[in-house]
């Protein structure tokens, strides 16, 4: 099983979470499409790891990206928490106050 | 330059240090008396008049050393510089250094002395006389410091050895003169306040044309002397060094006569030129004509100013100052000289016949009697020496004549109208006496010392016409006899009007009375100078008519006044060019001007033409007594009926010939006229040009601001509203919605990856 | 280090010029209201430059050709740039040094009568005077410039503020004008610099001797013609030269009296100075090409001055055109080029220093009393002021250049000196300026004669007599005007060789 592969798998992850953020009127189901993003890439970023000499550095963004991904879950659901006290929804749609 | 210091007479230092002492007694006197003369015992006058009486005493002495001195040799001229008593004015640290360098010092010669000692006698009895013509004038002790800073002046022009000192001293006087004339314009008690202002200012202003003359003429001959002089040695007709600049008399004589004598006899065109300007100064100070309209009205000043300045001394520094630069006046200018001279004392003499103001009539006299001296100087060599002497003699009894109406006019209480005078001899008779000796003095008659040099002038007006016949001469011979027929009949009218008739007013007659003991001594002295003065008689019983020559003669002569020149060769030669005797000799301009000189040396010492100008002179003495004495002794011709019958002639003259009228209307009008033009261009035109480029900034300051406003800050303006509507633009993508952004995020990612593979 | 010739190095010129400043500093730091101590000051301030100028008058060696006091020490440097506290005297500065010296002491007292008087007025005083100190010793074209500058600033605000009803115009039309001078200057000496890359005074006369200036022609006039035009320009605005004229007029009729005499007395001497310092010898040989236009501009001054002043019915604006005319002189005198016309012309700044401050002194004791200049107004003030009579015949006699009178010594060595030119038409303006001779006694006895002479006004018959103060401030200068009017090599033999170096310089235009 070549490298094309494993990339395919994360270009496939990556379009879903895609979609998954722009389609979905939920928050918390863009947040989910965020965490696709980012462990596409983490696939990314091990196949690459394997097939080119097979270091550390591959693997140790895969794990700083889990860990940021936790973190960043953590922030977003406490943003969320907020939108949702600011707006009484969490509806991405709505909270439009950036254009400000 | 041939060595001409033998000429020279040495005087010893003791004897300079007398001199010196001459004009630093008047100043020290005015220091003083400007200062505290207020607070001295009766303000001072008698500590100035003592001090110069002490002047008078040094310059009759120094008069006799002189005359002792020019009685051995016959030649009597020294400078103090030759015996090593002077200094520099302009450098002090590098004396005779190149360059700029005005060593100075006295010059002691038989004018000189002459001078000397007629200022020195006139000033101390004009000072003895103020003391009582102007006691209770409110401004009694700076008369007396102001008229012995005037003698100060005057006694230093006459010991001043360079022309630029005796410029100097001749301003000086100038200033006296305006303050003493207007004396009594600060008095309020005159009611004569205002025209003193006007007099005052009026004598400074005419007299500074002239002086401005001399001042130029001067610096024609400290450059162009020497620049010629220089050329001439180039080219070799002068043998001696190259010299610079200088403003000393006995340079500058024989500097000029040696390039004359190297131009051949003949006077190079620029030195005609500065003459006149020289003779400018002349004119301004000795009233001729046409600037002879300040000295009529500077008789607003006192009486003892009128006799000290205006008839004895500063008046006859012009002509003094001819008799100082004689050699340097080319036969042009003499005629010139000669042809002013001779038409002042005609055309004075006439107006003085006119006036009732006793004042007046003396004022128009010695403009008149100024004119003679210069007529005569302008007439050649002999004439020179008579009108320096009528200088002299002139000094003595016009002093006199305005003292003695002084006297007149204090014994009337300030009434100055001889019409309202009449029969003062009563009671008045030393003031009477006086003035009678001194009108005879004046009116040229034999054995009294008018006569001595009136004479003479007369007979060198005859001799310059037979031998050189031209305008000036001719004006002199015709106007000068003519002249003194007047004279004699205007000062027997003011005797006949004065002192005899029945008294006209009753006022002033019931008031008059003699003056005090100071002013009648004064009077009597200076009256007996005016009998005396000219030639002493009674010494010499034998030739009362002093043919073979008087004191003055003796002292002054035309032969040896100035060493080291020749008149013959210089002016002299000129004046004699037309001489037929000369022409026939033939040759060159040298030769010629050589034989020319041969003849005129025999020519002045074989002439002799005594005879016919006594005569003359006294055929028109005799004419103008007579006329006096029908007018206005015997009153057989009503003056009335005679000036009705000259009809509109009359009017012209006793209007003054409307000169003053004229002078009024054309040069001061005129010079107003313009101040005020100017002052109007300065204001408007090139003051205008200066607001005009200031309002041109303003205007364009107003310009720049609204362009600013409108054009710049519109371009701003222009850009911020460009970006304002692209951003209006932009925010039509800007929802606000994440979404959105991540949808044109990935829109991107996708055209950038499409680019990517497609290229 | 010396690029010039010196004789003796001291720091006495620094202490004549800063001492005032120290002064100034003092008295800012004084309670506005104790004026006593300010004036105090002021006087010291003013005095103690005077001692020193006058041991440096005695201590200058007549006989020394070159610079004397002279001090060298680096001021500003950036790179090639390099500027120095270049100072010296020689002949032609000193007297105007002790001139602006005593002149300063003298407006003290006289500024008494100003009206508002503040300890403001006595700083910038005593600022001015820095100024014009540090013009007269600069020998660095940088530092010249950086006074002349400085001396602007206070005169300013002397006039804007303590002058007369119409003093702020005055003021900027006197500040705008010298200004446009100044910037001319400052073109001048950027290029001059630019060119040959010093600023120091004498070795830019040594490259004017040398005839070293490169710079490019422009429209057809050589560099060394527009440099002397725009320093001429620069000079004549303050001498002031018809037609840069306009400015003294209203400058001297709006400011107090003080001012007025400092104005007359100094500032246009400045005008005199710069062209026989910084402007002539550094570009002699475009100068005697033009000598005889400044001649004709020189004599226009003295005739069209003494015109306009004799159709002046204001008292002090007659005055002010007088100084017009009399400044001409100098002109005319330096336009000759000769060693008479030079020192005729160098020795007439000093006496028209005097004689003219006289003048207005005596003006300002009139207008103290009656509140107004009109010449028509007045009569018979002789009468009930006797001794103000007699200073001010002295002091306008001096102005109209009496023969015995410092006045008369100059006029007669320019006229004469004029006259000896090489060029023979000054002889024709010699002439002409004879006219303005005649006219100068016109106008000042003219003046004279309503003023003080005839019957009295009766509104001035209780004027009181000039007071001990006046006298105070006009004694020393009409003692000066008579005093060199008698003895003038006090003047003459220190000016000697300062004259001679000068024209030894400028003659090679020839």
């Amino acid at each position: 099983m070549g490298l094309s592969a494993y990339l395919t798998v994360s270009i496939l992850l990556f379009t879903l979470g895609v979609i998954c953020i722009i389609s979905r009127r939920n928050v918390l189901y863009v947040l989910m499409g965020i965490e696709m993003i980012l462990n596409a890439s983490s696939i990314n970023f091990a196949a690459f790891n394997r097939f080119n000499g097979g270091g550390l550095e591959g693997r140790m963004f895969v794990i700083f990206i889990i860990i940021l991904a936790a973190a960043e879950a953590a922030v977003a659901l406490a943003i969320v928490l907020n939108v949702f006290h600011l707006f009484h929804s969490v509806k991405p749609s709505e909270a439009d106050l950036l254009r400000e | 330059m041939p060595d001409t210091s033998h000429l020279f007479t040495s005087l010893p230092t003791w004897q300079w240090q007398l001199l010196l002492a001459v004009p630093l007694i008047p100043l020290v006197g005015y220091v003083i008396q400007i200062f505290w003369g207020k607070h001295l015992p009766r303000q001072g006058d008698w500590l100035l008049t003592a001090g110069m009486g002490v002047v008078m005493c040094i310059t009759v002495y120094m008069f006799f050393i002189a005359r002792g001195h020019s009685s051995g040799e016959g030649y009597f001229i020294a400078e103090s510089l030759r015996d090593g008593f002077g200094w520099d004015w302009l450098h002090r640290a590098r004396p005779q250094a190149e360059g700029l360098s005005l060593p100075t010092g006295l010059m002691y010669d038989g004018l000189g002395a002459a001078m000397l000692a007629v200022v020195g006698v006139v000033s101390f009895f004009v000072h003895l006389f103020s003391t009582g013509y102007m006691k209770g004038d409110r401004r009694y002790h700076i008369f007396f410091a102001n008229i012995s800073l005037f003698t100060f002046a005057m006694l230093g022009l006459v010991l001043s050895d360079n022309i630029l000192f005796l410029f100097i001293f001749w301003e000086l006087m100038g200033l006296m003169s305006y303050l003493l004339i207007g004396h009594f314009s600060q008095d309020p008690t005159s009611h004569r306040i205002r025209q003193a202002a006007a007099a005052c200012k009026k004598a400074f202003m005419t007299t500074r044309v002239g002086d401005t003359c001399l001042l130029f003429g001067m610096a024609m001959f400290y450059f162009l002397l020497p620049e010629h002089f220089n050329e001439l040695v180039e080219q070799g007709k002068i043998h001696a060094d190259k010299i610079g600049g200088t403003f000393n008399f006995t340079l500058l004589w024989q500097r000029a006569s040696m390039v004359v004598e190297a131009n051949g006899g003949a006077y190079p065109i620029w030195m005609t030129t500065a003459g006149l300007f020289i003779f400018g100064g002349t004119v301004g100070k000795s009233a001729q004509f046409p600037l002879h309209i300040w000295l009529p009205d500077a008789m607003e000043g006192p009486t003892p100013v009128s006799a000290m300045i205006h008839a004895a001394t500063m008046v006859a520094a012009g002509v003094f100052l001819l008799g100082r630069t004689f050699p340097l006046m080319s036969p042009t200018v003499l005629a010139v000289v000669a042809a002013v001279g001779g038409f002042t004392a005609l055309f004075a003499a006439t107006i003085g016949c006119t006036v009732f103001d006793i004042k007046g009539v003396l004022a128009y006299s010695t403009i008149s009697q100024l004119g003679f001296m210069v007529a005569s100087i302008g007439c050649g060599a002999l004439g020179l020496v008579a009108g320096l002497f009528h200088m002299v003699t002139h000094a003595f009894f016009k002093s006199c004549l305005f003292l003695s109406a002084g006297s007149v006019i204090h014994g009337c209480h300030h009434e100055q109208d001889m019409r309202k005078m009449g029969g003062l001899r009563k009671k008045m008779p030393i003031t009477f006496a006086c003035m009678l000796i001194c009108s005879l003095s004046i009116s040229g008659m034999p054995l009294f010392a008018g006569f001595y040099s009136k004479d003479r002038i007369i007979a060198a007006a005859f001799g310059g016409l037979s031998l050189n016949f031209n305008g000036g001469t001719f004006a002199a011979t015709v106007f000068l006899p003519l002249a003194a027929c007047l004279t004699t009949f205007y000062m027997f009218r003011l005797i006949f009007m004065t002192f005899f008739g029945e008294p006209r007013d009753h006022h002033v007659d019931e008031h008059a009375h003699e003056s005090p003991w100071n002013m009648t001594v004064a009077i009597s002295v200076l009256a007996t100078l005016g009998l005396f003065g000219g030639y002493f008689w009674l010494m010499h019983p034998t030739s009362p008519l002093g043919a073979h020559g008087t004191w003055f003669t003796e002292m002054v002569d035309w032969r040896t006044m100035y060493p080291g020149v020749d008149l013959t060769r210089t002016n002299l030669a000129g004046m004699a060019a037309s001489v037929p005797h000369a022409a026939a000799h033939g040759g060159s301009a040298l030769h010629e001007a050589g034989a020319a000189a041969e003849h005129l040396a025999h020519f002045y010492h074989g002439f002799n033409p005594h005879v016919t100008a006594m005569i003359a002179s006294l055929a028109v003495l005799l004419i103008g007594i007579a006329l006096a004495v029908q007018m206005y002794l015997r009153r057989k011709w009503n003056p009335a009926k005679v000036t009705g019958a000259l009809g509109e002639g009359y009017v012209w003259v006793a209007n003054k010939y409307y000169i003053d009228e004229a002078v009024q209307a054309t040069v001061i009008r005129g010079t107003i006229g313009l101040a005020a033009i100017q002052r109007w261009i300065d204001e408007n035109i090139v003051d205008g040009l200066v607001l005009t480029v200031g309002r041109i900034g303003k205007a364009l300051g107003f310009f720049s601001a609204w362009f600013d406003k409108h054009v710049v800050d519109g371009l701003v303006n222009l850009v911020g509203g460009l970006t304002q509507a692209f951003g209006s633009i932009a925010r039509l993508f800007q929802s606000g919605r994440i979404q959105q952004y991540v949808s044109f995020a990935v829109a991107g990612g996708i055209l950038v990856a499409a680019f990517h593979l497609l290229t | 280090m010396d690029s010039f010739t010196v004789l003796n190095h001291s720091s006495i010129l620094a202490w004549i010029t800063f001492i005032p400043l120290i002064g100034m500093a003092a008295v800012l730091c004084v309670p506005r209201t104790n004026m006593s101590v300010i004036k105090g000051i002021t006087y010291v301030a003013t005095f103690v430059p005077l001692v020193l100028a006058t041991v440096v008058y005695f201590g200058y060696d007549t006989n020394f050709q070159g610079y004397q006091y002279a001090q060298e020490v680096p001021w500003i440097k950036l790179g090639s740039f390099e500027v120095f506290w270049r100072v010296g005297i020689d002949g032609l500065s000193l007297p105007l040094v002790w001139l602006t010296t005593i002149l300063l002491l003298v407006a003290v007292p006289a500024s008494e009568s100003v009206p508002r008087l503040s300890k403001a007025y006595y700083a910038l005083l005593l600022l001015l005077e820095v100024g014009i100190l540090g013009v007269f010793i600069s020998l660095d074209y940088f530092l010249f410039y950086v006074f002349w500058e400085v001396m602007l600033l206070p005169m300013y605000f002397l006039i804007g503020i303590w002058g007369g009803p119409q003093r702020e115009y005055a003021a900027i039309k006197f500040f705008l004008y010298t200004l446009a001078g100044s910037v001319l200057m400052l073109v001048a000496l950027v290029a001059m610099y630019l060119d040959q890359g010093t600023f120091s005074i004498p070795q830019m006369m040594a490259i004017g001797k040398a005839g070293g200036w490169t710079g490019p022609s422009l429209l057809g006039m050589t560099f060394t013609t527009w440099v002397f035009w725009f320093l001429f320009i620069a000079f004549a605005i303050k001498i002031p030269s018809f037609p840069f004229h306009t400015w003294l007029p209203d400058a001297h009729v709006q400011a107090p009296t003080p001012i007025s005499v400092i104005l007359a007395g100094i500032l246009l001497k400045l005008g005199g100075y710069g062209l026989i310092r910084a402007c002539f010898p550094i570009v002699p040989h475009a100068f005697t090409d033009f000598a005889f236009a400044l001649g004709v501009l020189g004599v226009i001054s003295i005739v069209y001055g003494a015109y306009v002043a004799l159709g002046q019915s204001d008292f002090k604006r007659m005055v002010a055109y007088s100084s017009v005319s009399h400044m001409g002189f100098v002109l005319l005198g330096m336009a000759a080029l000769t060693e008479f016309g030079m020192k005729g012309a160098a020795l007439q700044m000093f006496n028209h220093g005097t004689s003219s401050a006289a003048c207005f002194l005596v003006v300002g004791v009139i207008y103290d009393r009656a509140h107004h200049r009109d010449l028509n107004a007045f009569g018979g003030v002789a009468q009930p002021m006797p001794r103000y009579w007699a200073l001010s015949t002295v002091a306008f006699f001096a102005s109209l250049g009496l023969p015995g009178m410092a006045g008369f010594v100059s006029e007669a060595l320019t006229l004469v000196g004029s006259f000896q030119s090489a060029d023979t038409r000054f002889q024709i303006l010699v002439l002409i300026s004879c006219l303005g001779v005649v006219l100068t006694a016109a106008y000042i006895l003219w003046a004279l004669q309503r003023v003080f002479l005839g019957p009295l006004n009766e509104k001035y018959k209780d004027y009181k007599d000039i007071t001990g103060r006046e006298i105070f401030s006009l004694a020393p200068l009409l003692f000066l005007c008579i005093f060199l009017g008698i003895f003038p090599f006090y003047l003459l033999d220190w000016m000697d060789i300062g004259v001679k170096d000068l024209m030894s310089i400028l003659l090679l235009g020839k």
